[in-house]
């Protein structure tokens, strides 16, 4: 139950963007970078991206057939646990129903992994419908290294560590299996606008 | 309300239901205005998980939201609310016996300090060294309780560096943090230690990346990053 904190009037927001924030959030003009450990190395000609899991056969590319596929530039708002938000963030990358099509599989779950070990789950369907990108380009730069580069995830309805930096795969799954931050206190799902922070939320 | 340092205060706060916390955790702070409008912030918890009253360490961002009202308006009595603790990755359990490495520049000491008073509460001997980064002397928060807590020799040490201004006769580094500083204090290793990183974004990307060069093993390497937009 919240209550009147004396004295405080905070910094007000234009109605126009209130309407784009979700509850708890804060607007941002840089680029926050949060990470649990050290930045991964990952050189291109190492680099692999790879389906996975419950599928007849594991489909993967290397950088240079990755980058062969049809792009999108997307412009996404994004949210961050921390409460950060950023509007208008400019991406270029290849959308999941491209990753994905043609793809049969009795899955409902997925983990996304990552060089480093990061893991994080969602349903499926968040990743399906152009919801979901694996994005290798920032306001037309290369992705850095910090924000996730060489390639990330892109899944900007839910917050942002849904969205995986340094992107090995995806994983299809039959059942639910929490990732990093799920088994760390944060929630299973990660709805900013139901705010569904943590656990019990 | 403890004033560290011209920027940075402790709010000590009693909190009748307090389910406990780990050192390393934090709390979300929510602040509400008259006529309902909200704002909530991460801090992260200075007090030991033993300490009867809870206490986070805030730094006033000169053009931050909810940080000039903790550290400016709030008086004793007022009440706060504030929901945790929350994480459970950066965080020490005293059942970790490895040497501990903690690095911190400025108010990313907060979780640090919890670690280690959390250490002194329940004497543990893990051999613990840290390394803070501040810009000036005066800008060193818990500067006093650390210079104590080192000098009871049972496996703490404390090394300072100052990155813009050192006093007169200084004799800690007056340095950012590079590889041969890292080389000085780090654990040999061999010795496996385990490392909090806590601070901004380039001291905590440079200092674990350093680590990583230096042949540590990644997930030995804990970092916990905040921009000044922290707010």
């Amino acid at each position: 139950m919240s209550f009147i904190s004396r004295g405080f009037r905070g910094k007000r927001r234009d109605t126009a963007s209130s309407s784009r924030l979700p509850p708890g959030q804060y607007i941002v003009t840089d680029y926050p970078v949060l990470s649990a450990g050290p930045t991964p190395r990952i050189p291109l000609n190492e680099w692999t991206f790879v389906i996975e899991g419950e599928i007849d056969k594991p489909r993967s590319w290397n950088w240079e057939e990755f980058r062969k596929l049809p792009t999108e530039q997307v412009t996404k708002d994004i949210h961050c646990v921390t409460k950060w938000s950023k509007f208008d963030t400019g991406w270029t990358g290849v959308s999941m129903d491209k990753i994905l099509e043609g793809v049969e599989t009795a899955a409902e779950y997925t983990v996304q992994f990552s060089y480093g070990g990061y893991t994080t789950n969602l349903p499926l369907e968040d990743l399906t419908g152009g919801k979901a990108w694996v994005v290798y380009e920032f306001d037309g730069q290369p992705l850095h290294p910090e924000h996730g580069g060489p390639a990330r995830m892109l899944v900007p309805h839910l917050y942002f560590w849904k969205s995986a930096k340094w992107i090995r795969g995806i994983r299809l799954v039959n059942e639910d299996e929490p990732g990093f931050w799920e088994t760390n206190g944060y929630h299973n799902y990660g709805d900013p606008w139901r705010e569904q922070r943590y656990w019990g939320d | 309300m403890v004033q560290e340092t011209p920027r940075v205060a402790s709010l000590v706060l009693e909190m009748p239901d307090w389910p406990g916390h780990l050192a390393g955790q934090h709390v979300d702070v929510r602040v509400t205005a008259e006529d309902g409008y909200q704002a909530e912030r991460s801090y992260s918890i200075a007090s030991s998980p033993e300490d009867s009253r809870l206490a986070i360490t805030v730094e006033r961002l000169d053009d931050g939201e909810v940080s000039p009202y903790l550290v400016g308006e709030l008086r004793i009595g007022d009440k706060v609310e504030l929901r945790g603790p929350i994480g459970g990755y950066f965080v020490w359990r005293p059942a970790d016996e490895r040497p501990l490495l903690l690095v911190g520049g400025g108010s990313g000491v907060v979780p640090l300090m919890a670690m280690i008073r959390h250490r002194v509460a329940i004497n543990s001997k893990t051999p613990t060294r840290l390394l803070y980064s501040s810009r000036s002397q005066d800008d060193i928060i818990y500067r006093a309780e650390l210079e104590r807590l080192a000098a009871r020799a049972d496996g703490l040490t404390v090394a300072h560096t100052l990155t813009r201004m050192q006093p007169a006769g200084w004799d800690g580094y007056a340095r950012r943090i590079d590889l041969a500083m890292l080389g000085e204090v780090a654990w040999p290793r061999h010795e496996m230690p385990l490392t909090f990183v806590c601070g901004p974004t380039p001291l905590v990307e440079s200092v674990a990346s350093l680590m990583v060069d230096m042949g540590y093993d990644p997930p030995s390497i804990k970092t916990e990053r905040f921009g000044p937009t922290g707010g």
